[in-house]
């Protein structure tokens, strides 16, 4: 897709779209008013506010409901988790998209989610907690904090990008609910909606719809794991799992599931998509691991994008795709072949 | 039809263009920074479609001319079979250069190790002897032996067609479109061969 058609192609009502001025007099209003209160420099001393970012000026912004803005805006950076790697441009975090629910190709979820409604929203949560129920997002997120964390991604297909989320632990979302001593597993579902998402009505695709992927307790209370409503410093795009989306920067991208309807806790493992799609390729654990190949190609490296042509950005990939330090004991003594 | 040597040249040189306007397009595309935020990925796919349609396009031509009588296709089935091998080399040449980046270590591996890396570079190579004996001069030299060489469009397509099963994700339209043509060219030689 050319940048230059990309706002024609997205098909963004101009409305939608805050102007880069307006943007940038918004935040300076905000910053202003948040250095005169004692909250940041108090409540987080080691947070620094979250980094302007570099959005052309023919590319869509996504600002998210009205009811976002003033979070999304007073989100700070969180220098500790975050990676110091180049980030990747703007075009491609919005444009390059594995999200099966709107076509299989990298492009397709930018041309056909730009429609998807993703306010007002529910999210489900149920099974082994004290307060399950059917909350709406804004409820959901009333108490949280946003920080802005950069990360690496890394795809099972061998590619990967430096990506800027805003959000927040889902430890603090988990402990809200007050999961009992029964809950072992999260199991988070994206929405099901055969209107909205072309590939749900494909008669030969052979994922189970809707989207299902889950993480072990422990993993999921790690300080690491992110419930992401932004990117880039804005609202999350459709086609980047809006409006809540998990984000697991220690495991291959396809664990990070997208626009969640559901989080369920249990005691059993949860059945996840591309597990049971192909339980010999995909591992429910899914950990970056550049010493066990995918059985049709290697893992040990990858392709940090952007990429240029004759002179392809290979990396090495790392354990735990660089967060080692900080998981590697969740695994401790388990063989991680076994358990790819 | 246009008749007489000026009708056929124009029309060689119709089919030549077309075949080539993909990776006409393709290149422009590129130029147009037309092809998303990982065009690298979008051009090695495209040119290994190309070539395996190119491959489905020249076992068309036989049951073209059986059962449409468009005996004119004869003469471009060279063309359709060079134009394979032509897409085939720019599809690895592509993964070797845009996405390995001529790193031997991970190309050795990845061409030895990978089964469809492996599967699709035989097809390749397969595709060679028919490419340098694809001239009227080879053709009269190696006489009924030609036939028997290039009996081996069989075999390649079947090893494409794996290659390209060996491609899916979730989805498998695709390939599943393709497999039932491929049974239907095959087939129809088959019924040919129990017939004569």
């Amino acid at each position: 897709m050319s940048k230059r058609l990309i706002r024609e192609a997205l098909n963004i009502p101009s409305s939608e779209i805050t102007s880069e001025s307006i943007y940038k007099q918004r935040r300076r209003l905000i910053q202003a008013a948040m250095s005169a209160a004692i909250l940041p420099a108090f409540t987080y001393p080691s947070f620094a506010r979250a980094a302007g970012y570099e959005i052309p000026d023919d590319l869509p912004r996504y600002p998210g409901p009205a009811w976002l803005r003033q979070k999304l805006a007073s989100a700070v950076r969180n220098p500790d988790l975050s990676v110091s790697d180049e980030l990747a441009p703007y075009y491609h975090i919005i444009t390059h998209n594995n999200f099966y629910e709107f076509g299989t190709d990298k492009r397709d979820p930018a041309r056909y989610a730009q429609n998807f409604k993703t306010d007002p929203w529910k999210v489900e949560i149920s099974g082994e907690v004290a307060k399950p129920g059917n909350y709406n997002l804004e409820d959901i997120l009333a108490p949280h904090a946003l920080e802005d964390r950069v990360y690496r991604l890394r795809c099972v297909e061998a590619w990967s990008m430096v990506i800027p989320w805003l959000g927040f632990p889902l430890a603090d979302l988990i402990k809200r609910f007050e999961p009992t001593s029964k809950a072992k597993y999260v199991h988070f579902t994206t929405i099901l909606d055969k209107e909205q998402m072309s590939e749900q009505r494909s008669s030969f695709g052979t994922i189970d719809w809707p989207y299902v992927e889950g993480l072990r307790m422990d993993e999921a209370m790690n300080p690491l794991t992110l419930m992401a409503v932004g990117v880039y410093g804005n609202a999350l795009p459709p086609q980047n799992g809006a409006p809540l989306r998990l984000v697991v920067p220690w495991k291959y991208g396809f664990k990070s599931i997208k626009s969640i309807v559901r989080i369920h806790f249990s005691e059993t493992m949860p059945e996840t998509s591309w597990n049971v799609t192909a339980p010999s390729e995909y591992g429910f654990y899914a950990n970056v691991n550049p010493a066990v190949d995918h059985p049709r190609w290697s893992q040990a490296t990858e392709r940090r994008l952007p990429s240029s042509l004759l002179s392809p950005n290979i990396v090495d990939t790392l354990p735990f795709n660089g967060y080692a330090d900080q998981v590697a004991h969740l695994y401790k003594g388990m063989d991680l072949a076994k358990w790819f | 039809m246009v008749s007489g040597e000026k009708g056929r040249l124009l029309r060689w040189w119709f089919f030549f263009l077309l075949l080539l306007s993909p990776l006409a397009a393709l290149f422009v595309n590129l130029l147009n920074d037309n092809l998303g935020a990982d065009p690298a990925k979008v051009i090695v796919k495209e040119l290994g479609f190309w070539a395996i349609t190119l491959l489905w396009l020249t076992l068309s031509v036989t049951p073209g001319i059986k059962l449409l009588g468009w005996r004119w296709l004869m003469s471009f089935r060279r063309m359709l079979g060079l134009y394979t091998f032509f897409y085939a080399v720019l599809h690895l040449l592509s993964f070797a250069t845009f996405l390995v980046g001529w790193r031997w270590d991970i190309l050795l591996t990845e061409l030895t190790k990978r089964p469809y890396i492996v599967v699709g570079s035989l097809a390749l190579l397969l595709l060679i002897p028919l490419t340098f004996t694809s001239t009227k001069a080879m053709q009269r030299r190696l006489g009924k032996r030609w036939k028997k060489l290039h009996f081996l469009i069989y075999p390649i397509s079947l090893l494409a067609m794996l290659h390209f099963i060996w491609q899916i994700r979730s989805d498998f339209g695709q390939q599943l479109i393709f497999a039932i043509l491929l049974a239907i060219l095959l087939g129809y030689r088959l019924y040919l061969n129990r017939r004569s």
